[in-house]
């Protein structure tokens, strides 16, 4: 079999509409079960309708440009993906920013956000307006061309947090799910970053790492899987780092395509469902993040960024109106995918929602 | 009557043991979920376990179960295919230890 090394879309793809995704994820179980219906879930908790508690982190993505094409990506990010964040909405973000001293970090994804011509820049200008930084590096984007060598020095010189994936310390699981070579080229990467001091004791420079499962399973024991990270990437590359942050797969874009084509997508389901955490409902991301599109839209987070479902009609929808203030008032939109936040220990950009 | 004594969908049902036993099966899942907590030994190890002794019982409900719990809890696939050869290795020892039995027969029945 051929691999794809393109997006959905690129492939023209049915499940490269984000109304097809919800469409499946609307559909009952294979005999005719209803899977229950997340915001019911909630009202059971008293969790319905969700509402932010404080918006304290933006997250931004600045395109969905890639040089990887990853398996399980929400984004469907990849080389073929054009659409990225211009420097006139990144004016925008900082102009909101700059209005908005509650928001504290800002956290730049994509695709690969290095890849955006005005990546620097924006990250100068948020330096200055006093912002912890965030950068979701998928590291190979580092020795994937010369211009990007000098990265790790960038990224101190900013003090910028980095936190990349590597969801396995073998070459086996982790290119499977990225890529052949991907493995290789990302120990690499994360040396270079140890060398200039990230992921190091008492450098200040944080250097996290992201694990997703390569399969259709969902992680678990966040605290016990970066122990065994740490022994084996010490162990057998020296390389050193801060925290593991342990992310579910959400059922939506390449997963989904994955789980449907391999037969797991019900059993997936089910098991997402059946581990549904109310402490861990209580503390998903959504409630203290605002996503911003690469065109400058406004999202409750990333993975309904990807499923085109915009905030509330009641909040501000661009980044050009951006009114935190207003913003905290709107009821969260949520779907079936919800589900991937709110299984076992919960799931965020920062790992685990339940200590 | 099920076709085959085995249906994939009855490991979810494993809870439902209790239904006609409440006290005894809640008992056992209340002390199941002891077990598995980490302790001296890992929960990663405990799996590993869990995975060698599936093998050695031969139960498919729980080579399923505890082949995905593995990966969950971050085993890689050299560490779950010697904890199967653990379990392969007791099993045939077993078997071959009783050798010893049948040479002391063989010796107290023949010339």
């Amino acid at each position: 079999m051929l691999k794809s090394v393109r997006s959905l879309q690129g492939q023209q793809h049915e499940l490269s509409d984000p109304a097809l995704q919800l469409n499946v994820l609307q559909q009952p179980a294979l005999h005719g079960d209803q899977f229950p219906v997340f915001a019911e879930k909630l009202l059971q908790h008293d969790l319905y309708p969700l509402k932010p508690t404080g918006s304290t982190i933006l997250q931004i993505n600045v395109g969905k440009m890639c040089n990887q094409v990853c398996k399980h990506c929400h984004v469907d990010a990849g080389p073929d993906r054009k659409e990225i964040m211009t420097a006139q909405t990144m004016q925008l973000c900082l102009d909101s920013l700059k209005a908005a001293p509650q928001i504290t970090t800002v956290d730049l994804t994509g695709g690969a956000p290095e890849m955006n011509p005005n990546f620097r820049w924006f990250v100068e200008e948020l330096s200055k307006l006093g912002k912890q930084v965030m950068v979701r590096c998928n590291l190979t984007i580092i020795l994937a061309n010369k211009k990007y060598h000098d990265l790790p020095l960038f990224f101190k010189e900013h003090q910028v947090h980095v936190v990349s994936s590597l969801p396995y310390f073998l070459a086996s699981r982790t290119d499977a799910q990225r890529g052949d070579g991907v493995f290789e080229k990302s120990i690499k990467a994360l040396q270079m970053l140890n060398e200039v001091g990230y992921g190091k004791e008492g450098s200040g420079l944080v250097l996290d790492l992201v694990y997703n499962p390569s399969g259709a399973f969902l992680p678990s024991g966040q605290q016990s899987l970066e122990a065994e990270f740490k022994r084996r990437l010490k162990n057998g590359y020296d390389i050193e780092f801060n925290s593991l942050f342990c992310i579910t797969n959400l059922p939506i874009s390449r997963y989904l395509d994955y789980l449907v084509n391999s037969g797991n997508y019900e059993s997936y389901m089910h098991k997402l469902i059946d581990a549904f955490n109310p402490a861990a409902a209580t503390g998903v991301m959504c409630r203290n993040t605002i996503s911003v599109g690469w065109d400058g839209y406004l999202y409750d987070c990333d993975f309904n960024q990807m499923l085109e479902l915009k905030v509330a009609q009641s909040a501000p929808q661009h980044i050009r109106d951006f009114d935190v203030a207003a913003l905290d008032e709107r009821n969260i939109v949520l779907n079936q995918h919800c589900y991937g936040c709110t299984a076992g220990a919960g799931s965020s950009c920062g790992g685990e929602t339940v200590k | 009557m099920e076709k085959t004594y085995y249906n994939p969908a009855d490991l979810a049902k494993f809870g439902s043991i209790s239904e006609l036993q409440p006290e005894m099966g809640s008992k056992f899942f209340d002390y199941y979920g002891e077990v598995f907590k980490e302790g001296a030994l890992t929960a990663r190890e405990k799996s590993l376990i869990a995975l060698a002794v599936a093998h050695a019982v031969q139960c498919p409900y729980c080579i399923d179960a505890y082949s995905t719990d593995c990966l969950e809890k971050g085993a890689d696939e050299n560490q779950m295919m010697e904890a199967v050869h653990v379990a392969a290795a007791i099993k045939g020892g077993s078997a071959l230890v009783h050798g010893v039995q049948m040479m002391n027969k063989i010796k107290e029945v023949t010339m």
